[in-house]
């Protein structure tokens, strides 16, 4: 078997360094070409090298690909025929495609919330802390584990053993049985699953917030945070009325970045249930009809209604970013 | 604001801070902490248990009857099952769709950025605030189009703009998908960074006669690295985790697919035990694991830029 493995890696590998070393060619060439050539002609060569790539590359790879997508969603299966809304009227009339939608609906409203809750707790109680570095890593570390990790991780904890005279290797099988109630297989039990599955999210969300506000909070000046407990403001208060509203900003920043990325989530879904027991959503279901049941139209259209969810959230940013931009 | 920090003696502010320090808060911390961390390590416990302990006692109970055994991963790392080959060609596969994919990128958007931030040119906003829109675009809108191209190449109306690649089952276009999927991301934080670049310093380099590319190797390049080292670990996080990309444009070929795809894979088939799954979770964790603990500080601060604008 290790033979064959080299068999294929050796080939694999020669692909790698030719591109690699293709690459740094094709850029040295255009740099030399480009700082020896006349200044009247460097005017023009810059706008191709430094810029022509990266916009051909968006044009072609992204804004294409998304009209051509928004395009086919009025089409049939094969992108055949014209097919209007119909569609659209399938996704909005179809009871299995109502469960994902209302799926997605809770991943989006529960997800952003709760790790912005959690997260901005964490980061006030840590705020003065003395050595809080291990506590905010430990907090952040599932950050850089991928969601299919994060869901052998959790289907690890959710484990269910069918049988009354073998152990729980779950662990949360184990806390219920150690209390005497009986094991439950949780990834059947809807809607409890999705919930369950929300929770993986948040746990790798979590620590995105934290470190974000935590970094927020200590911009807000001491003295500002003094005074309020020289007027006698509790804990609480002090929290309510100073902090947060100093750090709102930031918030909003946290929820929306956070939404989005719930918005897309498939990974995890994909891994610890298939999207099955009621569990499915959006992105999910947009790959099952586009890559399983090669359904084009029906595919392009859940990615449609994805994008059209960020569209607020786009033209929010836009707004923001003019709006700094004016400022400065 | 100044007046009431003067009102506090510096026995009151220590108090101050005292409180600030809540011991309750640090416990909770503290406790949220283990909870967040038990999962995780839950993994790691069972991944070095024999087969036989795993499956007839719980990982905690590793801690009264200690059995450490690496047979789960030498299984998982050298040996295939059926007709898939062992997780070490997938390691492979997804360190050789990790390095072109972060490298790529980060070429181009220094050099988009770099046009953005200092050359003079209509429509320079335009650009800019476009992709700065496209970062939110859902990937998903973008998957089948872009994959029919790579397979078909693109005619439009019997004029071949992109002939038939072939190269449809090789890293090719993973590559390129994860380059134009980070080029929005990579062109905002980099123009934001290059911007603060003194104009006195450009406008110095033009009076030297010095050319808009020597301009960007002696002066842009050197400034940009702490900026390019943030995304760095942020782009590769992000391919070295990503499913979606690997699954789509590997287009199902052994051969190329990442570890991700394969983990995915092994969860979804019986027969793959949790002592494999277990072991197969930490190999493809372990390395971004390590890159996030050696270079947390640069990571934290392309979060940090990424999402606090201004």
């Amino acid at each position: 078997m290790r033979g064959s493995v080299w068999d294929v890696i050796g080939p694999n590998f020669t692909l790698l360094i030719i591109s690699l070393a293709a690459f740094a060619a094709a850029i040295y060439a255009l740099f030399l070409i480009g700082s020896r050539a006349s200044v009247r002609w460097q005017g023009w060569l810059r706008y191709g090298v430094f810029l022509g790539p990266a916009l051909l590359l968006l044009l072609v790879g992204l804004i294409y690909p998304a009209l051509r997508t928004i395009w086919m969603s009025f089409m049939d299966k094969r992108s055949e025929n014209f097919v209007g809304f119909d569609n659209y009227l399938w996704a909005f009339t179809i009871p299995e495609i109502q469960v994902v939608l209302r799926n997605t609906v809770l991943w989006v409203i529960f997800v952003p919330l709760l790790s912005t809750l959690i997260g901005l707790s964490i980061a006030y109680m840590t705020d003065r802390m003395k050595r809080a570095g291990l506590v905010k890593s430990l907090i952040f570390m599932p950050m850089a584990i991928s969601f299919v990790g994060a869901s052998v991780i959790w289907g690890f904890v959710y484990n269910f053993e069918p049988s009354d005279r073998k152990p729980e290797i779950g662990l949360l099988n184990a806390i219920l049985r150690s209390f005497g109630m009986e094991s439950q297989n949780w990834m059947l039990n809807a809607p409890l699953n999705t919930f369950l599955l929300i929770i993986v999210l948040v746990w790798i969300q979590t620590g995105f917030a934290m470190v974000i506000l935590s970094a927020a909070m200590k911009n807000v000046p001491d003295e500002v945070v003094e005074a309020a407990m020289l007027d006698g403001a509790s804990n609480w208060n002090r929290f309510i009325r100073v902090t947060l509203p100093m750090i709102r900003g930031t918030v909003v920043v946290v929820l929306t970045t956070i939404t989005i990325a719930t918005l897309k989530v498939f990974d995890i879904v994909r891994t610890m249930t298939g999207g099955n027991f009621q569990t499915n959503v959006i992105a999910n279901e947009m790959y099952a009809q586009s890559f399983r049941q090669l359904n084009y139209g029906q595919g392009s259209t859940l990615a449609v209604i994805l994008f059209i969810a960020v569209i607020p959230i786009i033209w929010y940013n836009v707004r923001q970013l003019r709006l700094e931009r004016t400022e400065r | 604001m100044t007046d009431t920090s003067l009102r506090l003696s510096p026995q009151q502010k220590k108090r101050a801070k005292d409180i600030f320090s809540s011991p309750i808060a640090s416990a909770v911390a503290i406790v949220i902490a283990v909870l967040w961390t038990i999962p995780t390590f839950g993994l790691l416990i069972t991944s070095i248990r024999p087969e036989k302990d795993i499956n007839t006692s719980g990982w905690w109970e590793f801690f009264i009857n200690p059995n450490v055994s690496f047979e789960n991963y030498e299984k998982v790392l050298f040996v295939g099952t059926g007709v898939n080959p062992p997780l070490f060609q997938y390691f492979f596969n997804s360190l050789a769709v990790t390095i072109p994919s972060v490298i790529f990128p980060i070429t181009l958007a220094v050099f988009a950025a770099y046009a953005l931030a200092w050359f003079d040119f209509k429509g320079r906003d335009a650009i800019f605030f476009t992709i700065f829109a496209l970062q939110v675009v859902p990937l998903q809108l973008t998957l089948v189009p872009l994959l029919q191209l790579f397979a078909q190449g693109l005619v439009i109306g019997g004029v071949t703009l992109i002939p038939e690649l072939g190269i449809t089952g090789t890293y090719i276009p993973i590559w390129i998908a994860h380059t134009i999927f980070g080029l929005p991301l990579a062109i905002f934080l980099l123009h934001n960074f290059l911007r603060q670049i003194p104009r006195e310093l450009i406008e110095a380099g033009r009076v030297d006669g010095a050319n808009w590319f020597t301009m960007f190797t002696k002066i842009v390049l050197p400034l940009s690295v702490p900026a390019i080292a943030s995304f760095l670990i942020f782009q590769f996080l992000w391919v070295w985790n990503d499913l979606l990309v690997g699954l789509t444009f590997g287009a199902g070929s052994k051969s190329v697919a990442p570890m991700t795809v394969r983990l995915g894979e092994m969860v979804g088939t019986r027969g793959s035990g949790w002592e494999v799954l277990t072991a197969g979770a930490f190999v493809s964790i372990v390395v971004p694991l390590i890159v996030f603990f050696a270079l947390q500080r640069y990571f934290v601060r392309g979060l940090l830029a990424g999402s606090v604008k201004g």
